[in-house]
């Protein structure tokens, strides 16, 4: 059984709807072809990755830009961070040649009329699908929490396929959009004690290397905090490659629940937790945000950095969207930050942006962020709590 | 001699087989400016992909590696052509939006370096020239 296309999805396909539909239906097509979908079907929302100019690099804008000469999105369309700030860069040491470059890239999201949100976190800014509802979304840790979480349907996009979905409205009917693919495949029962951010993390680490793209079903989580789920999402995915995850009593989704059963025990978390412990780090770098802040947890850190000062020769950043920022400094919890020489850092993260060679060590309390600082920055890292890393930041 | 393989992308032509059967990461894995296969320990390291009909087994990797594809072709240096046994998604994508000739469900193992073969990507098939 071949692909089966309405006559609005043939005229995309013949170039009736201009060149960028075009392009971007035969990226649709033939991914369904390759999955061997039946037929494409709506999409309620997008999220692009491949925003950083950082790592979309002067081609990757070249083909925004051919795409933006007469592409329009769709439907809502997000965008991930970017590798800076829109607004403050220069104040935290970007160049102004990057600057330029990176404006270029949000400027092409823009005239196809993408939201240029730039977040990693679209679900806490406007973005927000239901259960059940069908989208294409790249960015793998809101892939998680989308399918997982909030029960959504979307397959793991890469930034072009993501942008395609947006120009056509469309996707592919495969993988995690059939009811059939989501049925979890191991069970895993966690004794261990979860307090913080920094152990969903970690936990998020110990299932992702053990199932790496098995689905998950996790029972023995009593409770788990929004911005709990959200470190442990970007963790698995990264560890992993987990797209979709069962917690009993936590997630929608309905499931049959698997035989093989592994034990996750504190001894576990503790063995994650001292592989992402370098020996002799330096810490001259403090990161929280990854993935990025909801304003309850940019609360918490501008009570923490109240009446205190960042040391000297130590950087803060507390990453998180422009939307969030806004509120922050709505509330007053941007000046705390800011007069404590904290930087309240929106749009950006420090997985994407141009860091490398700027600090030695990290201090944060994403198991991701550890992931990427140390692949893509070669910087050392620890993983603490949020009060241990103001606490590291300040003394 | 014919093999018959499925459509990923159109485009018919004819070239020299640059073979591997190690998989390739466009991402960090090939030199954008120049087509050079940088990744350590690969079988192709040091050789380029420019201009060749080149087969491999399938794509690995990030996602990025679509738009080094596209780097690879507005540079000059992209492959004629692409022949897999199994084409995954990143190299799917690049393939179409740098308009290279590809196909796969092909029996590379039929396929030597050094050939001269025709890709008839509309067609789905690799014929041996000689």
């Amino acid at each position: 059984m071949g692909l089966e296309l309405t006559q609005d999805e043939k005229n995309m396909l013949e170039g009736k709807q201009g060149k960028a539909a075009r392009k971007a239906m035969e990226i649709i097509t033939t991914l369904g072809e390759i999955y061997g979908a039946e037929r494409l079907i709506p999409i309620a929302s997008v999220q692009i990755a491949g925003v950083s100019y950082h790592n979309l690099g002067e081609a990757g804008l070249e083909y925004l830009d051919e795409m933006a000469e007469d592409g329009k999105v769709r439907v809502l369309t997000t965008l991930n961070p970017a590798g800076m700030d829109l607004e403050e860069w220069k104040k935290h040491g970007i160049s102004e040649d990057f600057a330029v470059n990176q404006q270029r890239v949000v400027d092409a999201f823009a005239k196809m009329g993408v939201i240029t949100t730039c977040t990693c976190t679209p679900y806490l800014i406007g973005n927000l699908p239901h259960y059940g509802e069908h989208i294409s979304w790249a960015e793998s840790s809101a892939v998680c929490f989308a399918n997982s979480v909030i029960g959504a349907r979307t397959n793991r996009e890469g930034g072009p396929s993501a942008l395609a979905a947006a120009l056509t409205g469309r996707t592919a009917e495969y993988g995690f959009h059939l009811e059939k693919n989501r049925i979890a495949e191991v069970k895993y029962e966690v004794k261990a004690e979860l307090q913080n951010t920094d152990d969903f993390g970690l936990l998020g680490q110990v299932i992702g290397e053990r199932t790496r793209k098995k689905i998950p079903y996790i029972v023995g989580i009593k409770r788990a905090t929004s911005e709990e789920l959200k470190s442990f999402c970007a963790s698995v995915a990264t560890y992993g490659g987990v797209a979709l995850f069962h917690m009993e009593g936590i997630t929608p989704d309905k499931t049959s629940i698997p035989d093989e059963t592994e034990i996750v025990t504190d001894d576990d978390l503790n063995n994650a937790r001292q592989k992402l412990d370098d020996e002799n780090a330096e810490i001259d770098f403090i990161s929280i945000g990854c993935p990025h802040a909801s304003i309850k947890e940019i609360a918490h850190v501008a009570e923490l950095l109240q009446n205190k000062k960042v040391t000297e020769g130590k950087t803060v950043w507390i990453t998180t969207a422009k939307p969030t920022k806004d509120l922050a400094i709505k509330m007053g919890y941007y000046d705390k930050i800011e007069e404590a020489g904290a930087f309240l850092v929106s749009d950006a993260c420090c997985a994407v942006a141009p860091l490398k060679g700027r600090f030695k060590g990290l201090m944060t309390d994403s198991a991701k962020a550890c992931f990427y600082a140390r692949g893509k920055n070669a910087f050392k890292t620890e993983i603490r709590t949020i009060e241990q890393c103001i606490r590291e930041a300040t003394t | 001699m014919n093999l018959k393989g499925r459509r990923i992308y159109k485009g018919k032509v004819v070239g020299e087989v640059l073979l591997t059967t190690h998989d390739i990461s466009f991402y960090g894995g090939c030199d954008p400016d120049t087509g050079e296969i940088v990744e350590k320990g690969h079988e192709l390291e040091g050789k380029s992909v420019a201009g060749k009909i080149l087969v491999f087994p399938t794509g690995k990797g990030s996602t990025v590696g679509s738009y080094v594809l596209y780097a690879l072709s507005k540079a000059g240096k992209a492959p004629l052509a692409i022949i897999n046994k199994e084409t995954d998604p990143v190299v799917a994508v690049g393939s179409i939006i740098s308009e290279i000739p590809t196909v796969d469900r092909i029996d590379i193992g039929k396929l030597e370096n050094g050939q001269k073969v025709e890709v008839d990507a509309d067609k789905g098939v690799v014929s041996i020239v000689e």
